[in-house]
């Protein structure tokens, strides 16, 4: 995987805005930004993290390639599309914020220990099992994400919504022996490559 | 002139006024005590029938000078305008009934001031005639425009499209002035992506096909004598040859001069080639034709930096403190340039705030944008020049962040600087004795700069050889209500000079200005005022044998209309006149009248309100308000049926600078008992139409504690303001709180 991000660097030398606006959703609104100011105002996550879009896309302009893929900030969004609807220059500001946190984990270079990047993974892990999210494995997969002690903790402090939801038929034990699926998991799986396929031949044409 | 008087006085009683007034005692009161030959009342003065019956009289010869007794003289102007009579209004709806409360406790005094109203009407009319016209000047319709740039051949096509002769002096050998420089200019039409062509070459091929416009280059006007439909004007070459032409009006577009970059060593626009000014990167442009801009080694230019602001809106020695206005979106166009010939061209434009005004200015922003200039907030600390190629130096004000970033070449967006004469008011007429030393040298200092420059017109007024200055060397301009009106009269500013703007702007102030210039070409030849006072036809006069030539007039005259004759008299020129009258407030011996306002027309109107004795508790308070703006807002005072003392008695005057103090000193000796003054905004965010007149006036009244002191009487007695027509509630306001103060001190002891 880092190897693709060195072709990268390669290629676009210190032009990353270029290599923004080929590979990255959207990225070629990145440009458009006027540097109001108004996205970063409007973002509610906006105290917690350490960039806001509109400082995002000012450091794309400014080359900050490493500093912007391996931020945390875009896995922080939660798309509230408050940004969207608010910026004066109509940029899909959810969608690049995405389309980065995307670009730096395809790249190998997105945060480690970001908890939404890993939780993202097990809920595609899980996904890609069956071709259905197993709520039962997901949730408990959550819960050990710490280690094992925090788990037990986790599933304490939630075992009323784990109860309510049980009793609400939205929770089914049984899903712990193997859970339902798609009829054709091998066709899903099929499938699924292709797009893969699909996708790395259009990065590698990009290279 | 020797026609006998008659007056006639017209009461109206509609509106509610002959519900709230005795018109039969006003009646009286106008032929008993304001010797009208006879007074007649009317349900319904403004109706058909009403006009009519006045118009009859008038027919008949019963009446030469009108009184009308009625409304406001702002309200039913077209009724009440009746031709070859004077017109005089005594204002008792807006004045009277309107801001007074309708009960028995307020009729006694409510009806005192309607009857003051009606004596001072009369004393007005007795004191009036109807202006004549002065026929000093025919019509002329040649228009002279100083200057053969963009503004200035704008300006002569304009003319002559209307059927006005326009003649161009042009210094240079060559018309297009700047804008002839530059390879293209920014967007004028949607989509408002791409630049344009200048258009210049269109204009100059303009102007040299038509008849109707004599071009004269490589010129300078040498002399202008005159006034507006007489100007008498010397064109002179450079090898001598002068020609004399006769002149209706003149249009200055003497256009812009370039900031001296060399004062920007911090960018070292002085150590190397490849820091160039937005003109001399047009000049690269035109050169590249399309192709790659090469910089002046030869190179052809991958990267470059455009530092906007560059000795703008900075407070720094030699920069200039204002924004040009046209840089941001130049830069953006010439960015487009590199962009076009060369996508893969860097362009970073480094701005602090960008700004695109105009209707387009926004599209061919994000134009540039799609193009894929980048846009930087930053200020630039230094340009490293020491290699052929250059590092800017900058802190990111997003990132927060000191950087540099190399460039083949800099682009700086200098300013635009007025090109205009020496200022002929740059040093202040009167240095108080008592300023600082320092404020002294910064005067002499401001004077140097403003003077050490070329004549542009060279007038040949007393007040100076070339227009005022507003501010940072622009030409006069009255910004809030006239724009390309300057404080001499027929001469008119546009373009660059007059305040910083691009082509588009530039084309619109130079249709204005043609416009101006027409409309003066005909009021000159009718003896007509231009604005504020426009189609009047009254004009100053003084009397030789009483002028004790001591100047004023002259000096204090806003608009440059007065000269002085051989022998120290003040020489009118009465097209360069607008009826301010503040040479009759300035002249000490009160010679200055007009047809119909003099010192007389007005103080007899302050003579003849009927002061109650002391022990009646009945004060008199003075208002003298200028007719444009705080007699309107007492007007709409009135309207709100905001209520003020019974009192009161408002005399509209021209200007405040048209207040000769002798007003005052008479009032306080008849008893009045308080004097409020009402003027407009004056300093240098004035509001005054007539520039200087509130500022004189405020002056003068500076000096009025004298006059109270050697009457003994307290300084609260009068008070000066400076009022907006806004300010509706305020002026009723102050007319309460001069009653109260009154209430306060006590009466005037000086009842007769
Ligand atoms: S969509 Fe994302 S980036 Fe935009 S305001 Fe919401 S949380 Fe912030
Ligand atoms: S609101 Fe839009 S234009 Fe403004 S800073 Fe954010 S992205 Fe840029
Ligand atoms: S002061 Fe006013 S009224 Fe007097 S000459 Fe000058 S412009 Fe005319
Ligand atoms: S102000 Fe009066 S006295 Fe003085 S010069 Fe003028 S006209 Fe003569």
């Amino acid at each position: 995987m880092s190897n693709l991000n060195n072709q990268m660097v390669n290629k676009y030398r210190n032009d990353f805005l270029k290599e923004v606006e080929a590979n990255v959703e959207e990225g070629d609104w990145v440009k458009m930004c006027m540097q109001c100011g108004v996205c970063a105002g409007s973002c509610p996550m906006g105290p917690y993290w350490d960039h806001p879009p509109q400082e995002i896309f000012m450091m794309i302009r400014a080359g900050k390639r490493e500093e912007v893929l391996s931020s945390t900030s875009m896995w922080m969004c939660t798309s509230c599309y408050n940004c969207i609807a608010r910026c004066p220059r109509e940029l899909p500001i959810t969608h690049i914020m995405h389309g980065l946190a995307h670009y730096g984990k395809r790249l190998g270079i997105a945060p480690k220990n970001q908890p939404t990047l890993k939780f993202s993974q097990k809920f595609w892990d899980n996904l890609m099992t069956n071709g259905r999210v197993n709520e039962l494995k997901l949730g408990i997969a959550l819960y050990f994400i710490d280690g094992f002690v925090q788990g037990i903790k986790n599933a304490l402090a939630a075992s009323g919504i784990g109860l309510g939801m049980f009793k609400a038929k939205r929770l089914d034990p049984m899903e712990i022996l193997g859970g339902h699926s798609v009829k054709d998991k091998s066709g899903l799986k099929a499938m699924i490559k292709k797009a893969q396929e699909i996708e790395e031949a259009r990065i590698s044409g990009n290279q | 002139m020797a026609d006998e008087i008659l007056m006639g006085a017209y009461i109206c009683k509609g509106c509610g006024i002959g519900d709230r007034l005795d018109c039969g005692q006003l009646e009286t009161t106008a032929t008993r005590d304001g010797k009208a030959k006879f007074a007649k009342s009317h349900d319904f003065l403004c109706s058909a029938d009403g006009v009519a019956m006045i118009q009859a009289d008038i027919d008949s010869g019963e009446t030469n000078h009108v009184i009308i007794g009625a409304c406001s003289r702002r309200a039913k102007v077209e009724a009440f305008s009746f031709q070859n009579v004077t017109v005089s209004r005594a204002n008792l709806r807006e004045g009277v009934i309107w801001v007074r409360p309708d009960n028995d406790e307020a009729n006694e005094t409510t009806q005192e001031m309607a009857d003051d109203y009606i004596r001072m009407a009369c004393a007005e009319s007795k004191f009036q005639q109807v202006p004549k016209g002065s026929g000093e000047q025919p019509l002329n319709k040649n228009i002279l425009v100083v200057g053969g740039g963009f503004s200035g051949m704008t300006a002569a096509i304009e003319a002559s499209a209307a059927g006005y002769p326009a003649t161009i002096v042009e210094k240079s050998g060559a018309l297009g002035g700047v804008m002839a420089q530059l390879n293209k200019r920014v967007a004028t039409k949607s989509p408002y992506a791409d630049p344009e062509d200048t258009t210049v070459a269109d204009l100059i091929a303009a102007v040299e096909a038509d008849p109707n416009i004599t071009v004269h280059l490589n010129s300078k006007v040498t002399k202008t004598a005159g006034a507006p439909g007489r100007f008498d004007v010397d064109i002179s070459t450079e090898s001598g040859a002068t020609t004399n032409v006769s002149m209706g009006a003149i249009v200055q577009a003497s256009g812009m001069k370039q900031f001296d970059a060399n004062k920007l060593t911090e960018f070292a626009y002085d150590k190397s080639d490849n820091v160039i000014t937005q003109l001399e990167l047009e000049a690269l442009a035109k050169e590249a034709n399309g192709g790659p801009i090469k910089r002046k080694d030869g190179k052809e230019v991958q990267s470059v930096v455009f530092v906007q602001c560059a000795g703008q809106r900075s407070d720094k020695e030699g920069h200039l403190p204002y924004c040009s206005g046209f840089c941001c979106t130049a830069s953006i166009k010439q960015a487009m340039y590199f962009k076009d010939a060369n996508p893969d061209v860097d362009t970073v434009i480094m701005y602090d705030d960008l700004r695109t005004p105009g209707a387009g200015g926004e599209d061919f922003y994000r134009s540039g944008q799609k193009k894929g200039v980048i846009f930087t907030k930053s200020s630039v600390s230094t340009i490293d020049a020491s290699g052929s190629d250059l590092t800017v130096n900058f802190h990111d004000k997003i990132l927060n962040e000191d950087q540099s970033m190399p460039a083949d070449l800099v682009v700086l967006a200098t300013g635009q600087e007025p090109n205009s004469g020496p200022d002929p008011y740059a040093v202040p007429m009167e240095m108080d004795d008592d300023a600082s030393e320092e404020d002294k040298q910064a005067a002499t200092d401001a004077h140097e700069v403003a003077i050490n420059v070329e004549s542009i017109l060279n007038l040949d007024y007393r007040q100076g050889t070339d227009l005022p200055h507003l501010k940072h060397g622009f030409t006069d301009s009255h910004f809030i209500c006239f724009p390309y009106e300057t404080r001499r009269t027929g001469i008119y500013s546009a373009g660059p000079v007059r305040r910083p703007m691009d082509s588009q702007q530039a084309a619109i102030d130079a249709t204005g200005a043609a416009m101006k210039a027409i409309l003066e070409v005909e009021n000159a030849a009718k003896g007509a005022a231009a604005h504020p006072r426009s189609g009047d036809l009254s004009f100053p006069s003084f009397r030789m044998e009483g002028c004790t030539q001591c100047k004023r007039c002259t000096v204090e005259c806003p608009f440059g209309a007065i000269n002085e004759d051989e022998k120290g008299y003040p020489q009118y020129n009465e097209s360069r006149c607008r009826r301010c009258g503040t040479c009759m407030g300035a002249c000490p011996v009160r010679v200055i009248s007009f047809e119909n306002y003099s010192v007389d027309s007005v103080g007899q109107q302050i003579k003849n309100v009927d002061i109650p004795e002391e022990f009646d508790e009945k004060p008199r308070i003075l208002v003298l308000a200028c007719e444009n703006d705080a007699y309107p807002a007492l007007d709409m005072a009135a309207q709100n049926r905001l209520q003020y003392s019974a009192f009161a008695r408002v005399v509209p005057v021209r200007c405040l600078g048209s207040v000769n103090t002798i007003w005052l000193t008479d009032a306080l000796n008849s008893g009045y008992d308080g004097i409020i003054l009402m003027g407009c905004q004056k300093g240098d965010d004035y509001q005054c139409h007539f520039v200087k007149g509130s500022e004189l006036a405020h002056t003068r009244m500076s000096k009025i504690a004298d006059t109270l002191q050697t009457l003994n009487l307290e300084e609260e007695r009068v008070a000066t303001y400076e009022v907006a027509i806004t300010d509706v509630e305020r002026t009723a306001q102050l007319i309460e709180d001069m009653a109260e103060s009154i209430e306060k001190i006590g009466m005037s002891p000086f009842k007769f």
